[in-house]
């Protein structure tokens, strides 16, 4: 069985993130990039799966500039068996139209029985790939499940949605995004580390996704017409408590008719 | 007048989700704002049309399939699909809740339209919709436009304040549609009873508590506060690793965005992650022993102290403003 994971390198959370103003898009050097800490614990989801059944293949999959390579190398170092890596100045500032036709062709080459993502990304938020490969590939798809399980030929998972928590399953191939409540990710090992140069990573243009990309098509787009920065807050001084502090809050909330 | 559609979210009772006024309010500024609600065959859809109707729905579009409820999106995706084929609406819109951006999401794809998500305002520039979306927490405002087909937007929920006016006895037009291809099943499922409060995006006011709490029992401090302001509960990821309150309760980078008029922040030393869920709240509140807690980098009414000294004697002045 092949496992491929879809992880991303996205700005620093700990840090301030910031945009290019004329274009919208991450401004990439002003802050760190990590691997996104969902797409770890989806790694660590496939990894889980592979201690119990070592026949599993599991494969990094990224869309990125050059430097993603370093998501992929975290990912071999972790324990993937291979890495994918999708380059192509094209790519760059792609809406989740084009993001996902291009996963979706790179996943229809690469073949996957199950495909497993993060259920939304700390920089985008948008939660809507995973589901948008699915259609573009034809399969089922379990959304923001926090518990994981393959049985026969069947992936089973728990899902709790705004209104209610279900059990949830699909044939494979199918695809599932992940949320935090799954398990967090494991550390390189100085062996994973040490391994990890030994182990094959492709890379892909856009032109080598041909034909695939063909069955993947998009009309339309989604563009950013603006983008503005806002005046960040500034916070009142605080008052020590000397006693009162609860009575003075109360005041301040019926004098902001918050009361 | 273009037609602007409105996917209808349905809670466990089969109601419309409380997302769906915002959602007809922002589509009657676009166009006739059209329901579209998937249903299993046999559905009172009287009831549901006339409820509908009352959120301002000119029209209703029903479409029954036998997998509604047992299916993961695609039954709605479907009905959505005939929807359009039908209609030849100029926007759709959804709410950004988990099970619509899967709808959403299939949608654009299978139409060939363009996906802008988590708007918090659309609006009509002639004869096109551009989308503003909150970025980073709101530290960036941008705006989005479709080219080249049709646009598919979620809207995030709690964000919009225009309703349409109600409609007596909107038009309902029955479709019925099908699913095919491998399905996501749903093998059972257990509706998230309601807890009295009102629901942690849209509240009005939040109260949330962070490890300065100390345990699960001292959290209920929060829960107090919450309930004597008729505002929500919420708590920062700390609070929600350490076991003091379900996940469903974390504000955050990684948990729910929220807006409200009031936040109250007991315990939460802010993070930046925090503050990327809720640095746009109107009136911000901290209360923390620690004077250098990057909370009150954005705190409105700041104050160094204790919790459990601070909150009790603020319930006990509420209690005397009565």
């Amino acid at each position: 069985m092949r496992i491929i994971v879809l992880i991303k390198h996205v700005p620093d959370t700990w840090e301030e993130r910031v945009l290019d103003p004329t274009t919208g898009r991450l401004d990439r050097s002003a802050s760190e990039r990590v691997v996104d800490e969902i797409t770890e614990r989806a790694l660590e989801a496939a990894l889980a799966l592979k201690d119990r059944d070592k026949s599993i293949e599991v494969v990094a999959l990224t869309m990125g500039p050059g430097e993603s390579s370093g998501a992929i190398k975290k990912a071999l170092s972790m324990g993937a068996d291979a890495g994918i890596h999708l380059v192509d100045d094209a790519l760059a500032g792609a809406d989740a139209m084009t993001t996902s036709a291009t996963l979706a062709a790179a996943l229809r080459d690469a073949g996957a029985d199950l495909i497993i993502a993060g259920n939304e990304s700390t920089d985008g938020r948008g939660g809507v790939i995973p589901a948008m490969i699915a259609e573009h590939l034809g399969l089922p798809a379990l959304t923001f499940v926090s518990e994981l399980a393959i049985d026969g030929d069947r992936v089973r998972g728990e899902r709790a949605t705004e209104t209610a928590t279900s059990i949830v399953s699909a044939p494979l191939p199918a695809i599932v995004s992940i949320t935090e409540g799954m398990p967090e990710p494991r550390f390189p090992s100085f062996k994973g580390i040490m391994g990890a140069k030994k182990k094959p990573v492709a890379s892909h243009s856009l032109a080598d996704l041909e034909p695939a990309l063909a069955g993947s098509r998009q009309g339309a787009s989604s563009i950013v017409l603006t983008c503005e920065q806002r005046p960040g807050r500034t916070g009142a001084e605080p008052i020590v408590d000397e006693g009162d502090a609860g009575t003075q809050l109360a005041a301040f909330l019926a004098q902001q008719r918050l009361v | 007048m273009t037609t602007a559609l409105v996917h209808i979210d349905l809670t466990a009772d089969g109601a419309p989700a409380d997302s769906t006024a915002a959602l007809l309010g922002a589509a009657a500024a676009l166009g006739e704002p059209v329901a579209v609600v998937a249903v299993a065959p046999g559905t009172d859809t009287s009831t549901l049309a006339s409820a509908l109707g009352r959120l301002g729905a000119a029209r209703v579009v029903v479409a029954e399939a036998t997998e509604v409820g047992s299916v993961i999106a695609t039954p709605q995706v479907s009905a959505l699909a005939a929807a359009i084929d039908r209609e030849q609406p100029s926007v759709v819109l959804l709410a950004h809740s988990i099970e619509s951006r899967d709808v959403a999401g299939r949608l654009a794809v299978r139409v060939g339209g363009a996906l802008a998500w988590d708007a918090v305002d659309v609006a009509a520039d002639g004869d096109r919709v551009v989308a503003t979306h909150s970025l980073f927490g709101g530290a960036y405002a941008t705006t989005s436009m479709v080219e080249g087909g049709l646009p598919i937007i979620t809207v995030r929920q709690g964000s919009i304040d225009a309703r349409a006016a109600a409609v007596a006895s909107p038009a309902v037009e029955m479709l019925s549609v099908e699913v095919t291809g491998a399905v996501a099943t749903v093998e059972s499922s257990t509706p998230v009873r309601p807890s009295g409060r009102p629901e942690l995006r849209t509240a009005k006011v939040v109260v949330a508590g962070g490890r300065g709490l100390g345990s699960p029992e001292r959290f209920a401090l929060v829960e107090q506060l919450a309930d004597a302001l008729g505002g929500a509960v919420g708590a920062s990821r700390a609070a929600v690793d350490a076991g003091y309150i379900a996940p469903a309760a974390q504000v955050g980078q990684t948990g729910t965005t929220v807006a409200p008029d009031l936040y109250i922040a007991l315990g939460i030393s802010g993070a930046i992650q925090h503050k990327a869920g809720m640095q746009t709240a109107k009136t911000i509140v901290a209360i923390n022993t620690d004077a250098s807690a990057p909370i009150f980098e954005v705190a409105d009414f700041g104050i160094v102290g204790d919790v459990f000294q601070v909150v009790p004697q603020l319930l006990s002045a509420l209690e005397s403003r009565r």
